[in-house]
C-alpha cells in the first residue's frame, strides 16, 4: 500500500496556504485544486496568462479563447486577471507566485529535478517549467517513488539533463515526504502502509529520518 | 497612411521572401494568427524560421506550413502535438531551438523593446546554459539572453481600431502584444474592426504604433482539448 495519484494531490493540497497565489503542473499536480480547503483563499495562475483560474466549463460555457497551460478549456472567476506571456513570466521569473508543485522524472538529494527531456527519445521541450523551478518562491514535487522499471527516481545526481539546480524544497511520493535540507533529504512522513525498509530499498539519495517522522 | 487592409492575402504584399523569419502569436492554437497562416501558406513563401511558442497540429495552425515544408527551422518552447512535427524532425529536414517560455517570451518583449540581451536566472544549470555568458549578481548566478525580432510578426487580436489599437481576449492575448512590437512589420488580424473612438484608449492593450496593418479575418478556433464538468443532478 502506498499513496494513489489522488492521495498525493490531497497531501500536496495541505502546502497551500491562505493567501497563496499557485501555479500547478500539467498532470498530477492539476489534480491539486480538487482538494483544496475550502476555508483557505488560494488564486491559481495559469502560466498561459491568466491569474484567479476556475474549474472547467459545462458544455455550452465551452470558450475557445479560454484555456489553461495544459491548453484544457476552463473558466474564470470574479477575480480573474488575464495578462501576456511576459507578464505570467515576470510573474513567476519575479518570484511573485507563492508556491508551484510540478511532476518530475528524477530528483536529486541537493533538490536538483529532471523533468523534461529523456536523450533518445522524441524531445518536445520544457515549456514553463524551467522558468517556474528557477523563479516561483517554493517548490513542491509529485511523482511516483520509483521509475517503471521500479528504479529509484530520489537519485545522488540526476542522469537525465537538468530543468532547474537546487530549486525543489519538498518531495510528495508515492510513499511518503522528503524535505529537501542542508545536507541531504530528511523523511518527513511516511505514506500509509509503506514501511522505513521498503523506502530504504527504493532510495538512493542521501536521507535521514526526522525524530518526529508522521506515521498514519 | 492607411493600415486598414481587405483580406489576409493583400496585407502580406511586398512582405514575403524565402528565408525570412516570422513571429506568429497564440498558445497551442489559441489565439493564432490563423488567416495570415493560411496566406502564407497560399504565398508557398519557403525556408521559413518561425518563432512560435509552439507549432500548431496537424493540418491546423502553423501544421499548415509544416505539411506544406515551408518551415525550416522553429524557435518554440513546447511542441510535438503533430505527427509531421516529429517525422520531420527525425529525419533531419527540420531545425528545432528549445527556449523555455519565459525566456522566450522576454527575448520576444526585449527583441521590440530595443534591448539586445539581458540576464536571467531561467536555464542556469542546465543544457540552456551552454555557451552562454553567465554573470553574478548579487551572489547569484544569471545567463545572458538576447533579443527577438522578426522580418514580420502575425498577431491576432479581438478588435482593432483603423490606426491600429488592439484589444485582445481573455488566453488569445498570450504571445501576441510582444510579438506586435517585435516584427519589422506587424500585421494583426482580428474579429471585428470597429470604429475609431469606440476603443476605451485607457482598454487598449497594444498601442498603434505597434501595428502596420490591420485585416478582419475568420476565426475557426478549433479547441485542443475539450474538458467540460457535468451539472449535479438538481
Amino acid at each position: 500500500m502506498a499513496w494513489t495519484r489522488d492521495e498525493m494531490a490531497a497531501r500536496a493540497a495541505k502546502e497551500l496556504k491562505d493567501g497563496f497565489y499557485v501555479n500547478l503542473g500539467i498532470g498530477i499536480p492539476t489534480l491539486v485544486a480538487n482538494y483544496i480547503d475550502e476555508n483557505i483563499d488560494v488564486t491559481l495562475q495559469s502560466e498561459n496568462g491568466m491569474l484567479g483560474m476556475g474549474p472547467f466549463p459545462y458544455d455550452e460555457d465551452v470558450d475557445p479563447d479560454l484555456i489553461n497551460a495544459g491548453k484544457q478549456t476552463i473558466t474564470e472567476l470574479r477575480r480573474t486577471s488575464y495578462f501576456s506571456s511576459s507578464d505570467s513570466f515576470g510573474m513567476i521569473r519575479g518570484g511573485h507566485i507563492d508556491l508551484s508543485i510540478l511532476g518530475a522524472m528524477e530528483i536529486s538529494e541537493n533538490g536538483d529535478i529532471a523533468n523534461w527531456m529523456i536523450p533518445g527519445k522524441l524531445v518536445k521541450g520544457m515549456g514553463g517549467a524551467m522558468d517556474l523551478v528557477a523563479g516561483v518562491k517554493r517548490v513542491v514535487v509529485i511523482m511516483d517513488h520509483a521509475n517503471k522499471r521500479g528504479e529509484p527516481k530520489l537519485l545522488k545526481e540526476c542522469s537525465l539533463p537538468l530543468t532547474g539546480q537546487k530549486c525543489v524544497h519538498r518531495i510528495i511520493t508515492t510513499l511518503g515526504v522528503f524535505d529537501v535540507v542542508e545536507d541531504g533529504l530528511l523523511l518527513i512522513e511516511l505514506a500509509p502502509g509503506s514501511s522505513l525498509e521498503e523506502i530504504a530499498e527504493k532510495t538512493e539519495a542521501k536521507y535521514a529520518v526526522a525524530d518526529d517522522v508522521i506515521r498514519h | 497612411m492607411k493600415k486598414v487592409y481587405p483580406d489576409a492575402k493583400t496585407a502580406l504584399d511586398g512582405l514575403v521572401f524565402d528565408g525570412m523569419t516570422i513571429m506568429a502569436g497564440g498558445f497551442g492554437l489559441c489565439g493564432i494568427p490563423e488567416n495570415s497562416i493560411a496566406a502564407l501558406h497560399a504565398a508557398g513563401v519557403k525556408d521559413l524560421t518561425v518563432i512560435s511558442n509552439n507549432c500548431g497540429v496537424d493540418g491546423f495552425g502553423l501544421g499548415i506550413l509544416l505539411d506544406a515544408q515551408q518551415i525550416k527551422k522553429m524557435v518554440s518552447s513546447y511542441v510535438g502535438e503533430n505527427k509531421e512535427f516529429e517525422r520531420q524532425y527525425l529525419e533531419g529536414e527540420l531545425e528545432l531551438e528549445f527556449n523555455p517560455q519565459g525566456t522566450l517570451a522576454e527575448r520576444i518583449r526585449a527583441g521590440g523593446a530595443g534591448i539586445p540581451g539581458f540576464f536571467t536566472k531561467t536555464g542556469v544549470g542546465t543544457l540552456i546554459a551552454e555557451g552562454k555568458e553567465h554573470r553574478e549578481f548579487d551572489g547569484e548566478t544569471y545567463i545572458m539572453e538576447t533579443g527577438l525580432t522578426a522580418d514580420i510578426a502575425i498577431v491576432k487580436a479581438w478588435k482593432a481600431d483603423p490606426q491600429g489599437n488592439l484589444i485582445y481576449r481573455k488566453t488569445a492575448r498570450n504571445f501576441n502584444p510582444m510579438m506586435a512590437t517585435a516584427g519589422k512589420v506587424t500585421i494583426a488580424e482580428v474579429e471585428e474592426i470597429v470604429e475609431l473612438g469606440s476603443l476605451d484608449p485607457d482598454e487598449i492593450h497594444t498601442p498603434g504604433i505597434f501595428v502596420q496593418r490591420v485585416v478582419q479575418g475568420s476565426f475557426e478556433k478549433r479547441i485542443e482539448q475539450r474538458t467540460i464538468r457535468q451539472r449535479e443532478d438538481a
